[in-house]
């Protein structure tokens, strides 16, 4: 029993690092998406729309299959670790960027007004009115989206990479009782989700200490 | 080997997929329908001065929320038969949706409870209204302005799950176009044309969530409006005894 929970709780490293990995991708890559969303030119907001509803109109296990079997009949083969993180990286990116989006729409047009006011720069603006801001906005559905990655990286099992699933659909096959194997792969995804809500209350709590008025 | 013939291949093969779009909209439909009434039961069961009650009603919802879909779908296709309940496999992916839709919908329906007053359900209870009346005529018509934009899109998202019903073989889009792969191997123009063919769906429905958004926020009724509304031979105005 205890050999078996530990074979599916291995499966926890390939959950962990698909879904941080993804995480910081998008994080970081939402940044220049915000951009192109922001752009003063229409045909700019045109692309980041496009791009953003298709990434997120089309089911997650379809972007890991044309990613694995698809790329892979055209010549070039992804193994399964590098087509699931990169799937997971584009899909984080749109998601992160439409968070900064609405983020920065919650920043009122008065903060980029006083700062010109104040002849700030824009690298200064950005760096020290908005970003703080919209940083403290978008910090709860950042570590939503965050958890809903988790769940999300439970589907790179169906191409084949050994996380929680994988290893609990494994142990299935060898053992039936099926509703412990899987039993404890859902409640390793619930364990996992807990510390990421702590995580993101606590820097909320400090970022809203650090700026908030009185 | 590369070759760029799915650019152009994919749209044969959209007639095969779609007995799969069918499969997938009966899905969705019926796990949100019953995963919505039952996500309000949980909404209420939640907020039940009863601790039992509302420990309980946690407990599932955050079961529905909080473990991946595809260990739901494997928990009830490949657990409950340890219990002696073998499900096939299409009441078995309405069972793990309908469960997940509810866990989701039960927080958005319990927001929009919260967001109306409490003086609402006061003043119709000064009214003498049953408990029932007041839900349907005064909580719920207030509260669905705020729920069902997140339903909508909440249904978008359950549209989606349905692609990992193809785990325990339910024929749905996937699961056609696995099988068009496996026999053709064709898997990018396949799977190119099961990505359009979600997004004739989804892509809508975004729009259409958006859209909802916008106006029921706007909908919030002037003071002047409801007023009116209620002096220009509202059926409910008590008439004056002469």
């Amino acid at each position: 029993m205890g050999e078996i929970i530990a074979y599916i709780a291995m499966g926890t490293g390939w959950t962990v690092v698909m879904t941080f990995g993804s995480a910081a991708i998008g994080i970081v890559l939402g940044l220049p998406m915000l951009a192109l969303a922001q752009s003063r030119f229409s045909a700019a907001r045109g692309i980041y729309h496009a791009i953003v509803h298709v990434v997120r109109g089309i089911p997650t296990i379809v972007w890991l299959f044309i990613a694995f079997f698809g790329v892979g009949q055209l010549g070039i083969t992804l193994s399964p670790v590098t087509a699931s993180l990169l799937v997971l990286s584009i899909i984080a990116t749109a998601y992160m960027a439409e968070i900064y989006r609405g983020g920065i729409q919650a920043v009122p047009a008065g903060q980029w007004e006083a700062a010109g006011a104040l002849n700030l720069d824009q690298f200064s603006t950005l760096r020290f009115i908005i970003g703080p801001q919209l940083f403290r906005a978008v910090s709860p559905s950042v570590a939503t989206q965050v958890i809903g990655l988790l769940k999300d990286s439970a589907l790179v099992s169906t191409i084949g990479v050994a996380d929680l699933v994988f290893r609990a659909g494994i142990m299935t096959q060898y053992h039936a009782h099926g509703l412990y194997m899987f039993g404890t792969a859902g409640l390793i995804y619930l364990a996992l989700s807990l510390p990421i809500a702590a995580f993101s209350r606590n820097i909320h709590a400090r970022i809203t200490r650090r700026y908030a008025l009185a | 080997m590369s070759d760029f013939s799915w650019l152009y291949d994919w749209p044969q093969y959209i007639p095969d997929l779609l007995p799969g779009l069918g499969v997938a909209i009966s899905l969705t439909l019926f796990s949100c329908l019953g995963g919505y009434i039952l996500g309000f039961f949980l909404a209420l069961g939640v907020e039940s001065p009863s601790r039992v009650v509302h420990y309980a009603a946690l407990v599932i919802v955050e079961l529905g929320r909080g473990v991946p879909i595809l260990v739901l779908l494997f928990l009830v296709y490949q657990g409950l038969p340890q219990l002696g309940l073998m499900l096939d496999p299409h009441p078995a992916a309405l069972a793990a949706l309908m469960f997940s839709a509810a866990g989701y919908s039960s927080e958005m329906i319990r927001a929009g409870l919260n967001s109306v007053p409490a003086g609402q359900a006061e003043a119709a209870n000064s009214l003498s209204m049953s408990a029932a009346d007041t839900y349907r005529f005064i909580v719920i018509p207030q509260a669905a302005r705020i729920s069902i934009p997140p339903l909508v899109n909440l249904t978008i998202i359950i549209f989606q799950a349905t692609s990992l019903a193809t785990v325990i073989t339910v024929p749905e889009i996937m699961q056609h176009a696995g099988v068009i792969g496996a026999a053709t191997f064709e898997y990018m123009s396949v799977y190119t044309a099961a990505a359009v063919l979600y997004l004739c769906i989804t892509i809508p429905g975004a729009v259409l969530s958006g859209y909802l958004e916008k106006s029921m926020r706007q909908k919030k009724r002037s003071k002047r409006k409801a007023v009116r509304s209620l002096l220009t031979g509202s059926p409910s105005l008590p008439v004056a005894a002469t």
